[in-house]
């Protein structure tokens, strides 16, 4: 908020009753530009969320009217070995996943942040598959590629390695998601190479004649430096993953395996909201992954504070 | 934007003592920083190849026959390229031909970017420029909705419209749009605004300019590169949403390319494999075609705003 000295004199100096009418035109003229946003936000957002609260002490089949079974679809859940395999599923490939993908953008940033030819063309290569890696298209692709004596395991097999498929192996149809997620590398690499080229080149000099090494500069200079950025790209990330819904859907026939191996949480959810209509325990499920959610960005903030640090906290 | 140069000081000039003669980290010889750029580029060039692989893949196999496709191949090249597969692929599924499917895509993501472009710059100009009661609050909201897992909205939204008799048409893919539902551009515009220097709205205030008036012909242009990024990032976000079109849509003419093609995948299984893959290639053609034309915008747009893509 940067005000120049004259325009706050010159406010000031208004007289009180021009003020006041001042500011009614802007209460009517800032509601009247964000009503498409408030709109959206109760229509689409708010409500929806409260009714979905409500649906999920609920049974809802969309057809007879919503009967009230309090806290039955939570316990049930519980129970549920499905959706206790879901769970797992999306928590293996969040934890594995978004740490896997993150120290590959951040490798590939500092690998790229140097004043070199060409470094245009490779951010762009890197970068291309984020934007496409959610498609149906690349689903096809990589059940194509990663299929059952397919070009990947043939290609492996030439180096002697036999991993018995991939699609219908359920012990390797996680690390196939993971590739696919750490392929996607480019979208937080080009947001970590905006960060570094923002620490200053002194600090490493100094630390040069210091006598410093890359590991040291690493870990002393690169990693705080860069800290705000490594947790936005975090948590973002982290939030990402845990809605994987496209390609879990395409790769496994919207079935979840084999033997539930890719059955994600949200996969479920749609299964259970849309091909069986239990609407009331699907909501159920959305609900406790808005608190997971919730829990996760909380914690996130709260640790933060003793790694994250912003330029100007302690100099 | 924000990202603004450091002014590096001249090497040679800001000793203040001069540094000793031999010791000196900057004065490698041409040799060495030759061997280090090769170095760098093999290991990029290597990088850029497994990185590619899977697109090259898809592309390669779309021209190749079937038996190529699958087993022991894994070269792109073959001696049979042909186009054969697009010619399949064209011919749609279910009696719709592929070209509906394009179009189709077409009509829902260009709904899309008006609608976000329009929504989602009144609302930036709302929460940016203009001082209201509740205001912060909002604001507060909008970017909760950011974090928010969109699962929890989808169920009600679907009996509501349901129940509106609006299942089976465009109508819930694009409301969002039009209401600003994608926070995230909103946020964007609202960060790109607030950089925009306060004298320009207040000058024409003084000169009797309503808020429409200072929107509409000093925000909007100035706002070019936002407005920009927004409309290539809803496009593609559009052209490849898979989830919405699978819930609202039912009948093949209204599909999307995303959803055809899950219905070829269904329908074909493994059987006709390169047809599959040329449709895929069709499905992927503007996303890539508009990355390869705004290429610059939609990196820079990525590392100065923070976009997942």
């Amino acid at each position: 908020m940067t005000q120049s000295p004259t325009l706050s004199r010159r406010s000031s100096s208004a007289p009180v009753l021009r003020k006041s009418k001042q500011r009614g035109a802007d209460a009517r003229a800032g509601y009247t530009f964000l009503l498409p946003w408030l709109l959206g936000f109760i229509a689409l957002t708010v409500g929806p969320m409260i009714s979905s609260l409500y649906l999920s002490f609920t049974n809802y089949n969309l057809f007879d009217p919503p009967k009230w079974i309090g806290l039955d679809n939570y316990t049930t859940l519980f129970q549920d070995e499905r959706f206790l395999q879901s769970v797992g599923v999306t928590v293996g490939y969040v934890v594995f996943g978004t740490p896997l993908k993150l120290a590959a953008a951040l490798a590939v940033a500092m690998l790229l942040n140097s004043k070199r030819k060409g470094q245009g063309f490779y951010r762009s290569a890197f970068y291309a598959p984020s934007l496409i890696g959610a498609s149906v298209s690349i689903a096809i692709v990589w059940k194509a590629m990663f299929g059952d004596a397919g070009p990947v395991d043939q290609g492996l097999s030439f180096f002697g390695i036999n991993l018995g498929g991939w699609v219908g192996n359920p012990s390797m149809t996680m690390p196939m998601f993971i590739l696919l997620t750490v392929w996607q590398f480019g979208a937080p690499m080009v947001i970590f190479l905006a960060g570094l080229k923002q620490i200053p080149a002194d600090l490493y000099e100094a630390a040069s004649m210091d006598g410093a090494g890359p590991v040291r500069k690493f870990f002393n200079i690169t990693w705080p430096m860069l800290s705000p950025v490594i947790f936005f790209n975090l948590l973002m990330e982290t939030i990402h993953a845990f809605q994987i819904f496209a390609s879990a859907y395409i790769i496994s026939n919207g079935e979840g395996g084999p033997a539930g191996s890719t059955l994600f949480y949200t996969l479920y959810l749609y299964l259970r909201g849309f091909s069986d209509f239990r609407m009331g325990y699907a909501s159920a499920m959305a609900w406790l992954l808005v608190i997971v959610v919730g829990i996760i960005t909380l914690i996130f903030f709260r640790t933060s504070k003793s790694w994250v640090h912003y330029s100007g906290d302690a100099k | 934007m924000t990202t603004m140069a450091t002014p590096t000081q001249p090497k040679t000039g800001s000793g203040i003592a001069a540094p000793a003669p031999d010791y000196n980290p900057k004065s490698e010889s041409a040799g060495a920083k030759r061997a280090k750029s090769i170095i760098f580029h093999a290991v990029a060039l290597a990088l850029t190849a497994v990185v590619l692989y899977p697109a090259l893949w898809m592309l390669a196999s779309s021209f190749k026959p079937n038996a190529e496709i699958g087993g022991a191949n894994t070269s792109l090249w073959s001696n049979n390229f042909s186009f054969d597969n697009f010619v399949t692929a064209m011919d749609g599924i279910g009696g719709v031909s592929t070209l509906q499917f394009f179009t189709n895509s077409l009509v829902l993501a260009i709904g899309a970017v008006v609608g976000t472009v329009l929504s989602a710059s009144v609302s930036a100009y709302a929460f940016a420029r203009i001082k209201f009661p509740g205001r912060s609050v909002f604001f507060g909201m909008m970017i909760a909705t950011l974090l928010l897992p969109f699962h929890v909205v989808i169920i009600p939204q679907y009996i509501v419209f349901q129940q509106l008799g609006l299942v089976d048409t465009y109508i819930p893919l694009l409301i969002g749009k039009f209401l600003a539902a994608d926070a995230f551009f909103v946020f964007l515009m609202v960060q790109f605004m607030r950089n925009l220097p306060a004298e320009l709205d207040e000058a024409a205030r003084i000169d009797g300019a309503g808020h429409v008036r200072i929107f509409t012909s000093i925000m909007l242009p100035l706002m070019k590169p936002a407005l920009i990024s927004t409309s290539i990032f809803s496009f593609i976000w559009s052209w490849n949403d898979f989830l919405g079109p699978l819930l609202y849509l039912n009948t093949p003419e209204k599909y999307p390319l995303p959803l055809a093609l899950r219905l070829f995948v269904d329908q074909t299984q493994s059987s006709d494999y390169g047809a599959m893959i040329a449709m895929s290639v069709l499905a992927l053609l503007p996303v890539l075609v508009f990355f390869l034309v705004f290429q610059r915008y939609i990196v820079e747009g990525v590392s100065t705003q923070g976009l997942k893509g």
